[in-house]
């Protein structure tokens, strides 16, 4: 996917900076909606190369569904996740079996692997140690039995369905 | 309105509950990795419960709505940024050459920093570790 072209993504950033006005004031006065709106003008001229370089594509109806879809999905993983963790730390026997696993990703832009591994970050259990490539190393703290085989593939296979498969259909339409 | 102030009060209880546990993990886990494990916990659900449990109770007790918009605001910016300390600071500890605890499984990155360092140039050593 190439850059847009610089009115998309100036009217991108300009979008998604009032939008933040809109809800950090709080309020659909006037006055705040006009101040808001020269505000993200202004700041948007010297902020949008390094904001964004897909512009305005970032707002199809489908990708902006998909990311709505994604939140509650996203803290129902984390809910689950965080009872796994909860229940390892009150166990008395500490029932934990860390390691550094390799997950393999789908996603192809640096926005959508950013994403998933805050999302593996987020959800406890799993923290992202370093990603090359499309190679993630992830500090996971229960490594199942059938991830600990020889075979690379095949560990590279079930860490993968574990870890990123489960956020990958959702970010890969949201960022490809 | 006053079902929204208990919801409120409800989730500052789980949030403090949660916080409690990363507490609790910081100090039973046995190495730096597995304590950063639990303490990624305590910035997930246990501020996120505090902070919109905040904004429902305020709301519940008749303040601003607004109170509920800014305080998914302040969350949201919570749940972006937070990983990436998390991760630093991980990668920090790796980094530097903090041991993994004995009962460690697997470590996968040490084996492609190694190969990586071999693919590279074989005769520049005492760089790295």
């Amino acid at each position: 996917m190439g850059e847009a072209s610089k009115l998309s993504r100036y009217l991108y950033t300009v979008i998604v900076l009032f939008v933040i006005w809109i809800m950090l004031t709080a309020s659909l006065d006037p006055q705040e909606l006009e101040f808001g709106f020269i505000a993200s003008l202004i700041i948007a001229a010297f902020t949008y190369p390094i904001f964004t370089t897909a512009g305005l594509s970032n707002l199809h109806p489908k990708k902006v569904a998909y990311a709505i879809a994604y939140i509650p999905y996203f803290l129902w993983a984390m809910i689950v996740a965080n009872l796994d963790v909860a229940y390892r730390v009150l166990h008395p026997k500490r029932p934990i079996r860390p390691g550094i696993v390799k997950c393999r990703t789908v996603l192809r832009t640096d926005t959508g692997k950013l994403s998933l591994a805050n999302s593996i970050t987020l959800t406890p259990g799993t923290i992202t140690l370093d990603v090359d490539g499309d190679e993630y190393f992830v500090h996971w703290i229960w490594v199942p039995d059938e991830a600990l085989t020889d075979n690379e593939e095949e560990h590279v296979k079930v860490s993968s369905a574990n870890i990123t498969k489960p956020f990958e259909k959702f970010l890969k339409v949201i960022f490809g | 309105m006053n079902a929204l102030s208990i919801t409120g009060e409800v989730l500052v209880f789980i949030g403090t509950f949660f916080y409690f546990l990363s507490t609790l993990g910081l100090i039973r886990m046995p190495d730096v990795y597995n304590r950063m494990q639990t303490s990624t916990k305590s910035a997930t659900l246990g501020s996120l419960g505090v902070i919109i449990g905040t904004g429902l109770w305020a709301v519940g007790k008749g303040y601003s709505p607004a109170w509920i918009v800014q305080t998914v605001i302040v969350a949201t910016f919570l749940l972006l940024t937070n990983p990436i300390s998390a991760h630093t600071l991980i990668r920090a500890a790796y980094k530097t050459g903090i041991p993994m605890w004995a009962g460690s499984v697997v470590d996968k990155y040490d084996e492609h920093l190694k190969a990586k360092a071999q693919a590279e140039e074989p005769e520049e050593e005492g760089d790295e570790e």
